[in-house]
């Protein structure tokens, strides 16, 4: 049980900076997914944290215990692979058990921990089975299980659904975060995948080119994004941006894109001051913007007359592509809402979510953040 | 109509490949074959004379005094007619016979022969006998007379040749095995540079090390010694052993090996516990090709051993039974079969390794 701390930590290989003057603490119990597109320089933060790669600068706290100069072995901590990284000889009693073994646990206690873990993780009927006879979520699971008997006080996961079909990805997942509920222990997953992200963790660190973006609640993640990074990122179909200028009065501000404009509401206008004239970048998610025939009630509808350009029919909801001018989108809206490729379609816009950017500093958090 | 082309081509295809094997295959056959016939037989006709074929035989012998020929003058010998010389090359008649003069022109005679089918096999275990009991052995000729031929004790140098061949396939496979995977996973200052130099010492003949070697060895008084032949051969492997192990050791799996650290295992846990039992199949390649090589050497066994005949190998003993007594081509038959079944063993048990462990790295999975 322990908190891990990154304190100004940096990776470089040669010139290539992997992780930039990396700052985030991780407290006890908690569970912390670190996010970001491909080579964001997420897995090698971890990797720093379970001692597989040395740090270049700042150091790395694993409890009260700077851990820099600690071998892997040492510091207390379990890792699951994407890979699965089995020892293909070995059943998998004996593959849960080496690191017991290498540790002169008696065999009583080893015996006593791999069936324990097996039954947590439903593979006891396996443990004499090689890893080549098994499945790939199975073998999974003997890697979970494996980090799960060593009892460490924090567990590392590098992308460890990637390997698996969709359907069991979705099924390990809920386990996984299961596993976190009744082991009470530290987590700290790696993944590139944002769905994986808002549905486990306690709190996301989105990093892109070895840079933190921005840490927090999923939730808090999803309403506040830190930037026109972070709010692209997090969400499913992602962010729609729109070039857009705020013109009008201090009284009737509007967002205008030069296809539509919409009016700013008095909550947010507020907030808007020295905004006249500005040059922004617009963002709404796609599930703020509605079909004519089904708009949920109370919300600030703005009319934006569009084209469709295609449809993706997913059952419990329908994605529209769509086309207002020379500005692409794309909306999530009720099933019942049919459309058709070339239809002609005023869809409504929710005025009171949406983001604001300054479009000279996409990096600064939105416009419209509270606080 | 393209499925029949498609059949037609493997069928050519296999046809073809059958035909290289059989080629191939024709010499080693010989040497079998050979190696089961008795003295007589491969002295005086070749192996592939066990098959059916035809070949004159005597159906009469003419005394040419008896008859009043004059051999200095062409003669009439059965309804042909030639000159001494003629007859001695053979001469054939209308009816298919051959009129043949043996000998000389003052006591030869002259034998009417005739084709007839033969095999001939003189099929006999004595070869192996005398090559592996080493006793003497009586030949009784055709004519009566008997001959003591000294028989071979080939025992003695399969021993010497197996005390020679499986250290030196052991000790540098132990070592080059530390070597690939500290080469492949460990860091330390030099590493590159020190894995090229191994690997440009691929490009060193051995012979170029032979003189040196001896005198190095004179100063320590190894020569002669087994310590010395396993030596030279573990230094003259090690160089292709690191490298073709160093091949397949970088390729397992980083993530494996890795995990394996996180559980707390050493270097030297790793090494024992996963990289040995992963790489058996490149271990047992390096195995094979060692082991050959070295059961087959003559040269380094030779300036090594070659001192003391209490030492000697396989392939030397081969050697001094053409040597010594340049006739006894059934020992070498013989001899060479038996020096070949060990490697043969050794091949066969391991080949399954030996397909895999060619293609390691090559094909991921």
């Amino acid at each position: 049980m322990a908190s891990v701390t990154y304190d100004q930590v940096t990776k470089r290989f040669g010139d290539v900076v992997a992780v930039n003057n990396l700052n985030l603490g991780i407290q006890d119990k908690e569970f912390l997914v670190l996010v970001g597109p491909s080579g964001c320089g997420k897995s090698t933060a971890l990797r720093c944290l379970a001692g597989l790669e040395e740090i270049s600068e700042g150091q790395i706290l694993i409890g009260d215990r700077v851990v820099n100069d600690v071998p892997p072995k040492d510091r207390d901590i379990a890792m699951v692979f994407q890979s699965y990284a089995l020892y293909p000889h070995m059943s998998v009693y004996d593959n849960m058990a080496f690191g017991l073994k290498l540790r002169r646990t008696p065999k009583a206690e080893i015996n006593q921990r791999v069936q324990e873990a097996a039954k947590i993780l439903g593979i006891e009927m396996l443990l004499d089975r090689k890893p080549k006879q098994l499945s790939g979520g199975q073998r999974q699971r003997v890697a979970l299980g494996r980090a799960i008997v060593r009892e460490p006080a924090v567990f590392l996961f590098d992308e460890p659904l990637s390997n698996l079909d969709a359907k069991l990805r979705v099924q390990t997942r809920a386990e996984i975060t299961k596993l976190h509920q009744r082991l009470g222990t530290t987590f700290i997953y790696v993944t590139h995948d944002q769905v994986e992200a808002m549905t486990m963790a306690d709190r996301i660190a989105v990093i892109r080119d070895g840079i933190l973006q921005q840490s927090d609640t999923p939730q808090n993640l999803y309403d506040y994004p830190a930037n026109v990074f972070v709010a692209g990122f997090i969400g499913s179909p992602s962010m729609n941006f729109f070039d857009a200028t705020i013109t009008g009065t201090a009284d009737e501000m509007y967002i205008d894109t030069g296809t539509f404009r919409i009016k700013v509401s008095d909550s947010i206008k507020a907030r808007l001051t020295d905004g006249l004239g500005r040059r922004v970048i617009f963002g709404i998610r796609p599930e703020d913007i509605f079909h004519p025939g089904y708009v949920s009630a109370g919300i600030n509808a703005v009319k934006v007359e569009s084209t469709v350009d295609v449809t993706e029919l997913m059952g419990n909801e329908i994605f529209l592509y769509l086309m207002a001018g020379d500005h692409s989108y794309i909306a999530r809206v009720d099933p019942r809402g049919h459309a058709h490729t070339g239809d002609k379609i005023e869809m409504v816009f929710n005025a009171d979510n949406i983001q604001l950017f300054d479009a000279d500093a996409e990096n600064q958090p939105s416009m419209l953040k509270l606080g | 109509m393209r499925g029949l082309r498609k059949h037609r081509g493997a069928i050519l295809v296999n046809l073809a490949l059958a035909v290289l094997v059989l080629i191939w295959l024709i010499p080693s056959v010989g040497l079998l074959v050979s190696s089961f016939r008795d003295r007589f037989s491969i002295q005086t006709s070749g192996w592939w004379s066990i098959f059916p074929h035809r070949e004159w035989a005597v159906v009469t012998v003419i005394d040419p005094r008896e008859q009043g020929l004059d051999a200095n003058a062409p003669m009439d010998v059965e309804g042909v007619t030639g000159t001494f010389e003629q007859l001695r090359e053979g001469v054939e008649a209308p009816d298919g016979k051959r009129i043949k003069w043996i000998g000389n022109r003052r006591i030869g005679r002259i034998e009417v022969q005739e084709k007839q089918w033969a095999v001939n096999w003189g099929f006999t275990l004595e070869n192996y006998r005398q090559v592996l009991m080493g006793k003497d052995f009586e030949y009784a000729h055709a004519d009566g007379t008997v001959e003591i031929i000294p028989g071979d004790d080939f025992w003695g140098a399969i021993f010497n040749s197996l005390a020679v061949a499986i250290p030196s396939t052991v000790i540098p496979i132990l070592i080059a095995a530390f070597a690939a995977y500290g080469f492949a996973w460990m860091n330390f200052p030099g590493r590159r540079l020190l894995f090229i130099l191994v690997v440009a010492l691929l490009v060193v003949p051995l012979q170029v090390a032979l003189v040196p070697l001896l005198s190095f060895y004179k100063s320590l008084e190894l020569n002669g010694t087994y310590l010395a032949i396993w030596l030279a051969h573990t230094g003259f492997g090690l160089a292709l052993a690191t490298y073709l192990l160093f091949n397949y050791i970088s390729t397992l799996p980083r993530e494996t090996l890795e995990s394996a650290f996180i559980d707390g295992a050493s270097h030297f846990t790793i090494f024992l516990r996963l990289i040995l039992p992963l790489s058996v199949p490149a271990l047992a390649s390096f195995a094979i090709f060692q082991f050959l090589w070295v059961w087959n050497d003559y040269l380094v066994a030779l300036i090594f051993l070659g001192g003391n005949p209490n030492f000697e190998v396989v392939t030397m003993r081969l050697a001094g039974i053409v040597g010594d007594r340049g006739q006894d081509w059934h020992l070498l038959t013989a001899g060479a079969f038996v020096s070949m079944i060990l490697p043969l063993a050794v091949f066969f048990s391991l080949q399954r390794y030996f397909v895999r462990g060619l293609l390691a790295g090559s094909v991921k999975g």
